[in-house]
């Protein structure tokens, strides 16, 4: 029997990655007999799958979404499992949420490695991205663009507190992904000495108490619905983004607006979100650290998939990498 | 200093395929260039305004190569995108000029109208209008001068049905509305906003024997004439006129410029405003004997027994260069503004066709970075035996913020290649369209080109073997 050409055990579909041998797919799009996710983002986490291969704190998160309890298979950090078809599957590190991961694949001598979404930055709800050599590197690219480079996120909550402490008869309204983005600028905002208590509508709720549970502080939170609007003067209040705007915030005192986004970076987004203080808070690596982690990374070649992959190819080929982009659908990330 | 200042000024920063893919997707020179510029190393110390504001004024088109980069080192990235706003007199914030004179009319509580009359005819920073309004001196003298007089506008008329004895029909003439002034020894056109279009259309500065200010529809002539009413071409040819600084003579013979009126705002140091309709209709209507026909004719009363008498009228126009009917009550005065109940505009229905999206393009502004801009098509054929579709248009409107994020969606999700900023789609997708009239075109590869196509529903329902033909588009060809 001729040797299988290199790395034809791997292959990208428009509905996520599928590892052949195994039969098993990497974050897919579609119910599948054995799903490995990364990470609890609903555009990477889906129900419905036979059996799903993550880490404990992803499954958990995947419980309390789609009640998934059957057929998961925890993975610790940096243990291996034996799949089919001769394939192991470690997950390492992404430092992107509570329970992120790389998937590192190996089969006959090959490492291809999947990112998921992953940032550079230190976080306090998760442990950090490791660098990991492998020969194939799957990357994201959702904020793939020169112009995102993200502040310190220690400069962003300075501005927060300065327009809460200017405005004490108001409150800031901060929108911010249910999952990920919320606890870490709670968990941020402690760490910059705000210790008063934080009040979340009630969306928040339960993803909150899963991360107190894994051992995030967040220090005294409260539910608006159980206090009035005298009570949330001078205070800070975190919702999903879709409720920045809605009627449910009427119940709030003269809210400024704020949304923790990496888009935020570009001032018509900031404007299309009718956003009063924008906050550029990513949980996605910048254009910086994209680059230097393809860099440090140094893989023989390199695949793009969800978000701006043109310039990163571009920057791939203009330092002489191999790359490529892939076709992946349905990878959004509006509110990061 | 222009936009390609910044370009050139990031060339050698920056790799020219990465500069346009960010361009792309911020969509706004100043702002990607605010973002892309290296951070300083130590703390910024930006300068003030008034010190910008000189070093700006200092420079020149090479100095300002070694010159800015240093006010860029000094500024966060807020500070740089005000510097190069301010750098490219881009700066602006969006509040429309009627709120900044409504504004100013309070401050000093003065009539807004006036504030509106005064303020063409004065430059920026506008010192005379304060020294009236703040400091009790004598108003603007204006009188002498050729500037614009703030036009009278329609309200859509939908389902208000009027009387005739009160109101007269007129055409609404399908070129732009423009306004004719004379004073001094000087002749100058103004668009409806305001804007001095003279340069464009040197064929009437000259045929305007006396002061006056005319409200009327500027038309061309041209080889396809417009039916029973004669002497206009459509817009499409209008259109080839327009946005020029400099018109050829082969133009001026081929299109050359005529302007329809409506109506006279001041005749002869005469102000007719506060005049009824009917009175100013009457004084137009002696005046025209005095203004030579080759450039000037009267758009006429549209007679009819009653208003559905009128509506049939209204039905009947195949006149290419009519856009539908203008309602005047007989009595109004000419006020500056959309006054309701004074005067209606009555369109004809648009045409509709049934189009695939065929190609996506992000939009600008507060559209950036969504793909806001299609491009659509019709069959050339039977699409079940092989026909291709042809794009017949492009549109950016008609639709709301929710079904463009739903747009923007597909057309990310349906993506099937890449040309630089534009995307194609799988040709998924049905777009009901509509125009208000379709002409022939060579600039097509299907030979048509609609005028004002907007998205009028998305059938996301319809398949797409439903879509209309080519044949069926071309057939609503009128001129």
């Amino acid at each position: 029997m001729p040797a299988a050409a290199p790395f034809s055990w791997i292959k990208p579909e428009p509905w996520g990655i599928h590892v052949v041998p195994a039969n098993a797919w990497v974050d897919p799009s579609r119910a599948v007999d054995r799903a490995l996710v990364t990470h609890g983002h609903a555009d990477h986490a889906r129900g419905g799958h036979g059996t799903t291969v993550a880490t404990p704190e992803t499954l958990a998160i995947m419980d309390l979404r789609y009640n998934t309890r059957e057929g998961a298979t925890p993975v610790e950090y940096g243990e291996t499992i034996r799949l089919p078809g001769g394939v192991d599957a470690t997950y390492i590190p992404a430092g992107h949420v509570l329970g992120s991961a790389q998937i590192l694949l190996e089969h006959a001598g090959e490492r291809v490695i999947v990112t998921g979404d992953y940032k550079r930055r230190p976080d306090p709800t998760c442990p950090p991205f490791q660098v990991t050599p492998c020969d194939i590197f799957i990357t994201e690219a959702t904020f793939g663009l020169p112009v995102f480079t993200h502040p310190p996120i220690a400069e962003e909550m300075a501005k927060l507190l300065e327009r809460l402490a200017a405005h004490p008869d108001r409150c800031v309204l901060v929108g911010a992904y249910a999952l990920g983005k919320a606890q870490r600028v709670i968990a941020e905002l402690r760490a910059a000495g705000h210790h008063a208590p934080i009040y979340l509508h009630g969306a928040m709720e339960k993803m909150c108490r899963l991360y107190e549970e894994h051992g995030v502080d967040l220090g005294e939170l409260r539910m608006v619905m159980d206090y009035k609007k005298e009570d949330i003067r001078g205070h800070v209040v975190v919702c999903p983004p879709s409720a920045l705007n809605d009627r449910w915030s009427r119940r709030l005192p003269d809210p400024i607006t704020a949304m923790a986004s990496g888009w935020m970076r570009v001032r018509q987004r900031a404007r299309q979100r009718n956003v009063e203080l924008p906050l550029v808070i990513s949980d996605h690596a910048d254009w910086n650290e994209l680059t230097r982690t393809i860099e440090e990374v140094g893989a023989q070649e390199n695949w793009i998939t969800h978000g701006r992959e043109d310039a990163l190819l571009r920057w791939c080929q203009l330092t002489q990498r191999r790359a490529r982009a892939l076709a992946m659908v349905g990878y959004e990330d509006e509110d990061d | 200093m222009k936009s390609s200042t910044i370009r050139n000024l990031l060339k050698d920063r920056i790799d020219p395929v990465l500069w346009t893919l960010s361009r792309d997707f911020v969509g706004d020179t100043a702002e990607t260039a605010s973002l892309l510029w290296p951070s300083p190393q130590t703390d910024p110390s930006p300068p003030s305004v008034s010190e910008t504001v000189e070093m700006l004024s200092g420079m020149n088109r090479k100095s300002v190569f070694a010159e800015l980069p240093g006010l860029l080192d000094r500024l966060d990235p807020s500070g740089r995108y005000a510097l190069l706003k301010l750098a490219t007199g881009g700066m602006r914030i969006g509040v429309s000029s009627r709120l900044a004179k409504t504004a100013f009319a309070q401050a000093f509580e003065v009539g807004v109208d006036e504030v509106e009359e005064y303020w063409h005819g004065l430059a920026p920073p506008y010192p005379e209008l304060f020294d009236w309004a703040a400091h009790g001196k004598p108003p603007p003298d204006i009188a002498n001068l050729p500037t614009f007089r703030p036009f009278m506008l329609a309200h859509p008329l939908e389902e208000t049905v009027v009387d005739l004895a009160d109101y007269a029909a007129e055409w609404k003439w399908d070129g732009i509305r423009v306004q004719l002034v004379r004073a001094g020894d000087e002749t100058r056109i103004y668009s409806r906003s305001g804007d001095d279009i003279s340069a464009t259309f040197p064929e009437l500065l000259d045929v305007l024997p006396f002061p006056a200010v005319l409200d009327g529809e500027l038309l061309v002539r041209g080889t396809h004439q417009g039916g029973e009413e004669g002497g206009a071409a459509s817009f499409n040819a209008l259109q080839q006129r327009l946005g020029r600084k400099t018109v050829s003579r082969k133009m001026l013979t081929e299109a050359p410029a005529f302007v329809r009126l409506y109506d006279a705002l001041l005749l002869e140091g005469e102000d007719l405003r506060e005049l009824p309709w009917t009175q100013r209709r009457a004084r137009l209507e002696q005046l025209i004997a005095r203004l030579p026909d080759t450039h000037f004719d009267l758009s006429r009363v549209v007679e009819a027994r009653d208003f559905d008498h009128l509506a049939q009228i209204r039905e009947g126009s195949r006149d290419d260069a009519i856009e539908g009917l203008m309602l005047k009550r007989r009595d109004s005065p000419y006020i500056a503004g959309r006054r309701v109940g004074y005067w209606y505009k009555w369109k004809r229905d648009p045409l509709l066709v049934d189009c695939v999206l065929m190609y996506a393009q992000r939009g600008s502004g507060k559209r950036s970075s969504f793909f806001s801009d299609y491009t659509f098509g019709c069959w050339d054929g039977d699409p079940d035996a092989g026909a291709e579709l042809l794009p017949v248009g492009k549109a950016y409107s008609g639709f709301t913020d929710e079904e463009l994020k739903k747009l923007d969606r597909h057309v990310r999700s349906n993506t099937v290649n890449r040309f630089g900023p534009v995307r194609e789609t799988d040709k998924s997708l049905v777009f009901e369209v509509a125009f208000d009239s379709v002409h022939e075109s060579k600039r097509h590869k299907s030979g048509l080109a609609m005028r004002f196509p907007r998205i009028h529903r998305i059938r996301w329902d319809k398949p797409v073997h439903e879509a209309d033909r080519i044949e069926a588009l071309r057939a609503l060809v009128r001129d």
